[in-house]
């Protein structure tokens, strides 16, 4: 192989690698990526069966109920009414409470109206509020504060 | 009065560092020797302010000066004293101090044991410092002044989060942080030498050990953060793919990728401008984590109430310092002699393989956090890149590495003999590949494709022991001999034989829990037994507790393997008083390398607790990889060639530098 040949083929196997990553992460992105909706959203334009989205909002006020061993049912709410059944199997964040903000990630099982989570977000601090949560109440007008920052 | 002192040293601090940014600069142009010398005074006094204005704000938090407001916020009377010193950086305004005090120590440091330098280089690598210096300085006393008082000073404070009150606070973000913020040295080398407009082998070697020192503390800090998450958020992951990880995570690919083109560098002169730009590019991935955590853009697992306007601070610093460089870079880059050709089968040409595998990998995490960022900018939408995004591009494109890295270091510089090479390596293959399938036979189950995935993770520790072996010549020369010549290897070749064995561990660890994990999430009644790993769990049931500032109920759960008990844990959930918020702390029982991990629920209707449990095979094989990897950079640090200070006289004098680019 002449010099120039040799350099051809360091670099044509360089970008190959290149084109090949780029084309992986396009791939995955189709693959897995969840869109964050609230329960207005849903309302407006629903999502098909089994797709993977995230689910945000408000824990509804006493709408939490222990089904058998680790199941929990609750509802993510938004101030505008509307409200989806989500059901749980684990446990738990320690924040999670009626009222506060809340992100579920999962997806809508068959036909049912009934959002089956696999993660419910957990947050290190008691002032925070999820940035999607807080960012569509802004849009809605129904920021109060809450989760500012002091 | 003592908390106004130190404030004000902070913006004698800010003067200083105004001085030593531009004096030098203009030194070093005149070739004036006192304006040059000015970098190293002002850069120590620089260190002395800005050390002692953080010891006043660590007093302020030791004895509890609720006056001011940031030890108000985040401190509190009872807190422990180890927590009161650790809370100093366990919120916003501390974790800048501490970003800036060592950001300053690193300035310091190279002031002290730069004195090899060329005098122009070092002035301009400090002065170069003093610019980001005054620029978080700036963003410290403009918005997260810490020093801020409340009058009339409350009677208590609102507590730490009790998150952080760990030791982990104590050890992961000075580690992080040494890491992260070490890699503004090696972009001050770039940039001072972009200035100069002249580069060489030796920059290279004055480069390495600043390179090196930084990734081990950032390999250790990152390490530690993944152990402390493991522990602490009592959902015994460890790693998650949140953009406040992979915000650290960055750096240290990039800088692995430094590491490695440095070294290619010293010794064949090549890939010199590639080397530059990765030195700019590693800490600007240091800065832009910074931003991404500090700003709150992104929705983090591990996210602390933040404030957009100081995140737009940040932005500006990061646009101005990235920005900057970038264009610096592309106006002089063509003035730099482009390096030598080599052939692609070499040691330079295995480490160019490494760098554009690390690099592309690297790319694709910094896609995968940023997506969502551009794609809400762009249509409004919100969406989350989760693991499976991170695992499958990340995870396929890094494999082909884990296999390749056992034949660098047996590959000679300029032409290497790859079926040498293989003659020596097929062996230890066969070997990985053995160990790997008797071990998933003993481990029973799990896909298949795992076995290759242990394969690849022995074949690396193996690869790392035969580099050595092979040096040595065992079998070769007598066993005395042998002996001697193992002796006499250079550290540094123990240093890339154990992170290299680091990694394969690391991954081994990764690979294993993968697999072999199992998990329990059930409701429990007291003298129940739940089956995990082969021991039987039994719940014995709930007490309550107290503690200095909290208050807790915890299970006791009795662990036995064949009838026989071996061990007990408790595992509970408190609530930090002050602030009313719960948190879990798991129990975790070590047996060997792997760990039962026992995390509490909320109570069941009828008297129970729900309750999980995993089986974690192997899981200590991760931290304990990262720390083998960051012992075997500390091995190499040490090595004479790459000290810091050490005489670097060679034999044959170096090709005379280039003339500068004017």
């Amino acid at each position: 192989m002449t010099r120039k040949q040799k350099r051809l083929a360091v670099i044509g196997g360089g970008m190959s690698f290149i084109i090949a990553a780029v084309l992986l992460v396009m791939f995955a992105f189709s693959q897995s990526v969840a869109y964050f909706y609230m329960p207005s959203d849903l309302a407006k334009t629903p999502v098909a069966p089994e797709t993977r989205i995230r689910l945000g909002g408000l824990v509804g006020e006493g709408s939490i109920v222990r089904g058998n061993g680790s199941t929990v049912l609750f509802a993510v709410t938004d101030p505008s009414g509307e409200s989806v059944r989500v059901r749980y199997a684990g446990i738990l964040p320690d924040l999670f409470r009626e009222g506060q903000g809340v992100v579920t990630e999962g997806r809508f099982e068959g036909a049912s109206h009934e959002f089956v989570a696999d993660t419910v977000l957990a947050k290190h601090d008691e002032k925070y509020m999820p940035k999607e949560v807080a960012d569509k109440l802004k849009e809605q007008g129904l920021w109060q504060h809450a989760g500012e920052p002091q | 009065m003592i908390i106004e002192i130190g404030h004000y040293a902070l913006i004698l601090a800010l003067a200083t560092a105004l001085v030593v940014s531009v004096v030098p600069v203009i030194g070093a142009r005149r070739l004036d020797r006192a304006m040059m010398d000015l970098a190293s005074v002002g850069s120590l006094a620089m260190f002395a302010l800005v050390a002692f204005s953080f010891a006043v704000l660590t007093y302020a938090h030791v004895v509890s000066d609720f006056s001011v407001a940031n030890v108000w916020e985040n401190s509190h009377s009872l807190v422990p004293l180890l927590f009161k010193l650790s809370g100093v950086w366990g919120n916003h305004e501390g974790s800048m101090m501490l970003w800036l005090l060592i950001l300053v120590l690193f300035s310091a440091l190279v002031a002290l044991f730069g004195r090899n330098l060329p005098d122009t280089l070092r002035a301009n690598v400090l002065a170069v410092q003093a610019w980001i210096s005054v620029a978080f300085i700036l963003f410290i006393l403009l918005t997260s002044n810490p020093f801020m008082r409340l009058d009339p000073a409350p009677a208590e404070g609102k507590d730490l989060n009790p998150v952080l009150q760990d030791v982990g606070l104590a050890i992961h973000p000075p580690l992080l942080y040494l890491g992260y913020v070490g890699f503004s040295v090696c972009f001050s080398f770039a940039v001072a030498a972009l200035l100069e407009g002249r580069i060489d082998a030796a920059w290279a070697r004055w480069v390495r050990p600043w390179t090196l020192a930084a990734w081990t503390f950032l390999t250790l800090g990152i390490a530690m953060g993944s152990y402390w998450a493991y522990y602490e958020l009592g959902w015994g992951g460890w790693w998650f793919w949140d953009p406040v990880e992979n915000a650290s995570f960055m750096p240290w690919l990039a800088g692995t990728a430094l590491l490695h083109s440095a070294l290619v560098m010293e010794k064949r002169e090549a890939l010199k401008i590639w080397t530059v730009l990765l030195a700019i590019l590693t800490f600007s991935l240091s800065l832009m984590g910074t931003f991404l955590v500090r700003s709150g853009v992104l929705t983090s697992v591990h996210a602390f109430a933040s404030d957009p306007t100081r995140g737009v601070f940040v932005l500006f610093i990061l646009l101005i310092f990235i920005g900057g460089s970038l264009s610096l870079f592309a106006f002089r880059a063509p003035q730099l002699s482009a390096g030598g050709l080599f052939a692609p089968i070499s040691r330079e040409g295995a480490l160019v393989l490494n760098n554009l595998i690390l690099t592309v990998a690297c790319g694709t995490v910094l896609t995968g956090t940023l997506y969502p960022l551009l794609l809400e900018t762009l249509t409004g939408d919100k969406i989350s890149v989760g693991p499976p995004f991170f695992n499958m591009t990340f995870g396929l494109l890094m494999a082909p590495l884990l296999v390749i890295v056992p034949f660098g270091p047996l590959l000679a510089w300029k032409r290497g003999d790859l079926l040498a090479v293989l003659q020596r390596l097929y062996l230890v293959a066969i070997l990985a590949f053995v160990v790997a399938v008797v071990f998933f036979y003993v481990q029973h189950g799990g896909p298949v494709l795992a076995v290759l995935g242990l394969a690849a993770a022995l074949f690396l520790i193996f690869g790392a022991i035969a580099d050595l072996w092979y040096r040595a010549g065992v079998g070769k020369v007598a066993a005395s001999v042998a002996w001697r010549r193992l002796a006499g290897l250079p550290r540094s070749a123990f240093g890339t034989a154990l992170a290299h064995a680091g990694l394969g561990v690391a991954v081994l660890g990764i690979v294993a829990v993968t697999t072999f994990e199992t998990e329990h999430v059930i409701e429990m009644k007291p003298g129940q037994t739940v089956e995990a790993g082969g021991y039987a769990v039994r719940f014995d049931g709930m007490k309550p507790a107290t503690g200095p500032n909290y208050s807790e109920e915890r299970g006791h759960f009795t662990i036995s393997r064949g009838g026989v008990e071996v061990a007990d844990v408790w595992s509970s959930k408190r609530v930090y008083t002050a602030r009313q918020m719960p948190t879990t702390e798991a129990g975790i029982v070590t047996f060997g390398l792997s760990q039962l991990y026992v995390s509490l629920g909320d109570p069941t209707n009828d008297g129970g607790m729900v309750v999980r449990i995993w089986w974690k095979p192997f899981i200590l094989c991760i931290w304990g990889g990262a720390v083998i990897m960051a012992i075997g950079g500390f091995v190499s640090l040490s090595d004479r060639r790459l000290r810091v200070g050490a005489p670097n006289r060679r034999a044959k004098p170096l090709r005379p530098a280039l003339e500068p680019a004017e």
